[in-house]
């Protein structure tokens, strides 16, 4: 077999989900000679395609786990380095709210939690105040909990300014790269891909919802990867008029259940579900489970009722037997496993990196501090001053989401061209509005041209 | 802030016939706006030679149509390319232009002729995945007659609107194949010759009363999952076509003091073609889905009558309203309220359309006495016209319409 990279590479990163994006660009900033392979036509085309876009302070996950360690770190970190890499926070916060008098008896208990994770402005508000601030709620309220710091971010463009700045400190990028198997001669692994093979001596394995199959190349998997999916409503930009902070129930065992929050780009996301599936390639939409999603939202929000459904979405989230994260470095195999990030990955994504940091320092070697090269992406977010709103900005292409021509280009281009019409759309929002491309996709088309390897038709 | 005589929001077939009228008027100061980079609205990528008869005097292609519409504005101008983001009360619109960025303008009157658009597979909630090669007519138009493409290879075209037969059209045009047209009703929702021209002059397999269940595929659109009769099957297909079920695109709207009916979807309007806020004007599909652009063309000429006029200081306040409503099975009515005293009732004005197939008598009534009433049967997506002239001018004290099942 032939090397795809004739470069031997310090570190290779299997998968170029939001927590392989994280890690790439930290180790990249470390000094490392990094390549971040990825099997779909570009980066989030996995399990970070479809969340709920939320920037979790953690004050509900499980005291004294990894996970908990991770969202706090990662949570402090994105806070840090937003504005450098020019990615938006929608400042909403979090509003829990009980229905009934058994949920209202958790509250308590919710508050007390986050206390003890440290998120120590999180307090217990009746059901006049709840009311007082959400007003389009449901007058059957009874109270709630508010999270001052639960905000709103860009799910794509956050791993996406990742990925730029870890390539502007000499990192490399492969997609639609497979990795298929791998031998370690005790220096270094050869990753096997169908197109050649691939020299790293250490690799990180955060292939997501692919993770305990690429964990086989090292060793038995030590987890089992229990696909769960999640189907997401979008609603129509007049509807976010009608919640201030992001709405979310009290939790039960299985899940954190469906939750209202406002997105960036100014919509109203209603969601998720949680089924679990065996099927790891597919994430379908069912209307019978978005009937009721929409159901439960509108019961929530009566007002709902009369607002447009502009997308529906849904994603697969790599759950595994247990609860926590698993993060582990194999010190003999050179080898580090980062799986199971189920469903707080967005924000946990820079915290894990900075975990796995720790773990290769311990085992494989010291990095770097390098001074930092900062790689500001296009702003999303209606909150912040958009491209069309400045002179010269060409022309407008998607009507929706108010596109230019201007930026459309820009992501054909640069350090990290689009993949794929996916990817198109997560880096600009064409045709992701309540057309669906009805005026735009066809233009968008002709844009992209032979630029994108393969000639998107419509969009759903 | 700039405040012209009118603004006219949206250069297609109603825009454009209201700016030419006023110019006919000898009003001036009309700015015509246009977020496309070409006039002339949806008829710009529908191929088909079915437009023109009645403003034009002879059938043209859309295109064509488009061209010549844009023609009787060539001395007015329309300002292209620029994006209305929101209006304001009393006629101030915020619009961005490539140039300049975001400004604010405002007109004495404004004229809303912002069109309408198909509901996406998304807000129909179809289950399935979501592949590459799902669109609506409107795109399909765009890809094969603007940018002379073919998104994909053999369809499935759901609905059965006349525009779905439209789609039919654009893809025999494009040499895309096509495997099905679905109906989920029991009969076809267009005229009924539509049909036999699907069958024998296209050779489309039209099945009716079959539901699209779910869309298959990876990156691309590999089959849809039909239930006919109770059992379901797949048909292969790289390309689903969603037809129809157009909606007023209102979105601005939504988000302003404008009051927006549920049952057209368009804002509500009296017989001067006002909305709730008296310095907006509405005409077009923006009213209600779904008209010929010949159609929203004679609006668009008659609510320049009504603009000028406005601008004249003719027009009554719109203080003393009676407030119409289209109770089932209606689906819709419009005017949605008219203003005192009664005059000015245009015969393009209230106009019905139903919910289901219904059998019954559909009335018109003023001050509590049937003024006019016919037996029909009556289907969906058809106009029901109401004859307006039938109401007594002047003050009156309800006015009613209904439609009596049985």
């Amino acid at each position: 077999m032939t090397a795809l990279t004739t470069r031997r590479f310090d570190l290779a990163v299997i998968g170029a989900g939001v927590v392989g994006c994280a890690i790439f660009r930290r180790f990249a900033l470390g000094g490392l000679k990094c390549l971040l392979i990825e099997r779909g036509p570009d980066i989030l085309s996995g399990v970070s395609k479809a969340n709920s876009a939320m920037l979790h302070t953690g004050f509900d996950a499980p005291p004294g786990s990894l996970e908990h360690a991770c969202i706090t770190a990662g949570y402090a970190e994105y806070r840090e380095i937003h504005e450098k890499l020019n990615l938006p926070i929608l400042e909403t916060g979090g509003l829990i709210v009980a229905w009934t008098a058994e949920e209202l008896a958790k509250l308590p208990g919710i508050v007390a939690k986050a206390h003890q994770n440290g998120v120590g402005d999180v307090y217990q508000v009746d059901r006049a105040e709840v009311l007082r601030r959400e007003p389009h709620l449901a007058g059957d309220a009874l109270g709630g909990v508010a999270i001052p710091g639960e905000h709103v971010i860009d799910p794509w463009s956050a791993p996406l300014a990742y990925v730029l700045q870890g390539i502007a400190h000499d990192g490399e990028v492969l997609r639609g790269v497979s990795v298929n198997g791998g031998e370690f001669d005790g220096e270094a692994w050869q990753l096997a891909t169908r197109n050649g093979l691939i020299e790293a001596r250490v690799v990180i394995n955060a292939a997501g919802l692919q993770g305990d199959i690429v964990e086989a190349i090292a060793r038995p998997s030590p987890f089992t990867i229990k696909p769960r999916k999640g189907q997401f409503v979008v609603f129509d930009k007049p509807a976010a008029r009608l919640i201030g902070a992001c709405i979310m129930p009290v939790p039960n065992e299985r899940t954190k259940g469906v939750m209202l929050a406002r997105t960036v780009f100014g919509n109203l996301l209603a969601g998720p579900t949680a089924e679990e599936q065996e099927d790891r390639d597919h994430e379908a939409v069912e209307q019978g489970q978005i009937e009721a999603l929409i159901a439960r939202a509108g019961r929530m929000l009566p007002d709902l009722a009369r607002e447009t459904v502009s997308a529906l979405y849904a994603g697969l989230r790599p759950a595994t037997e247990f609860r926590d994260y698993q993060m582990e470095a194999l010190a003999e195999r050179n080898w580090i496993t980062v799986g199971g990030i189920r469903s707080t990955g967005l924000t946990g994504s820079l915290g894990i990196a900075r975990h796995i940091a720790d773990l290769y320092a311990r085992h494989f070697g010291e990095l770097e501090e390098a001074t930092p090269i900062w790689t500001p992406v296009p702003n999303l977010a209606e909150h912040r001053p958009r491209r069309y709103q400045q002179p010269g900005y060409g022309e407008i292409v998607c009507h929706c989401e108010l596109v230019t021509r201007t930026e459309i280009e820009a992501a054909l281009g640069g350090a990290l061209p689009a993949g794929d019409i996916g990817g198109l759309k997560r880096r600009t929002r064409a045709m992701m509005g309540r057309c669906q491309g009805f005026y735009c996709s066809a233009q968008v088309t002709a844009i992209a041209g032979e630029r994108l390897a393969e000639l998107p038709g419509g969009s759903s | 802030m700039k405040r012209h005589d009118v603004l006219i929001l949206g250069a297609g077939p109603a825009g454009i016939s209201c700016a030419a009228r006023l110019a006919e008027l000898g009003i001036r100061d009309v700015v015509l706006i246009e977020r496309e980079a070409d006039a002339g609205g949806v008829p710009r990528h529908c191929g088909h030679i079915a437009f023109g008869l009645r403003e034009f005097h002879r059938l043209m292609s859309g295109p064509a149509y488009a061209r010549q519409l844009t023609q009787m504005v060539a001395q007015i101008g329309v300002r292209r390319r620029t994006t209305v983001t929101a209006i304001a009360p009393g006629g101030e619109v915020d619009i961005v232009d490539p140039e300049s960025g975001p400004s604010r303008i405002a007109g004495r009157a404004v004229l809303l002729a912002l069109g309408l658009r198909e509901t996406p597979r998304s807000t129909r909630l179809i289950s399935g995945d979501r592949p590459r090669g799902v669109t609506t007519t409107g795109a399909l138009q765009q890809f094969v007659y603007l940018q002379h493409r073919k998104p994909f290879e053999r369809a499935v075209v759901i609905g059965s609107e006349l525009v779905a037969f439209s789609a039919l059209l654009t893809l025999r045009h494009a040499g895309i194949g096509c495997a099905a047209m679905i109906e989920a009703a029991p009969r076809i929702t267009a005229r009924k010759p539509a049909d036999w021209l699907a069958r024998l002059v296209l050779g489309v397999s039209v099945l009716t009363g079959t539901r699209l269940v779910a869309i298959h595929g990876g990156s691309k659109v590999e089959a849809v999952e039909i239930e006919q009769r109770g059992g379901r099957r797949r048909i292969e297909c790289d390309g689903v076509v969603f037809a129809g079920e157009f909606r007023p695109e209102t979105a601005i709207l939504a988000m302003s003091h404008l009051a927006l009916d549920p049952g057209t979807r368009g804002p509500m309007i009296d017989q001067y073609w006002r909305a709730s806020d008296p310095a907006y004007f509405v005409a077009g599909n923006l009213l209600r889905p779904v008209e010929t652009a010949g159609v929203a063309f004679a609006e668009g000429r008659i609510a320049a009558d009504s603009i000028a006029a406005s601008l004249a200081g003719r027009l009554p306040a719109p203080q003393r309203m009676i407030a119409l409503s289209a109770a089932a099975p209606l689906k819709y009515l419009y005017p949605q309220r008219l203003a005192l005293p009664l005059a000015g009732l245009s015969p393009l004005l209230m106009k019905a359309r139903i919910q289901h197939p219904a059998r019954g008598r559909l009335r018109l009534s003023a001050n509590g006495r049937e003024v006019w009433g016919r037996a029909m049967t009556a289907l969906p997506e058809r106009r029901l016209s109401i004859p307006i002239s039938r109401l007594p001018q002047g003050e009156v004290d309800d006015i009613a319409v209904d439609f009596i099942e049985g």
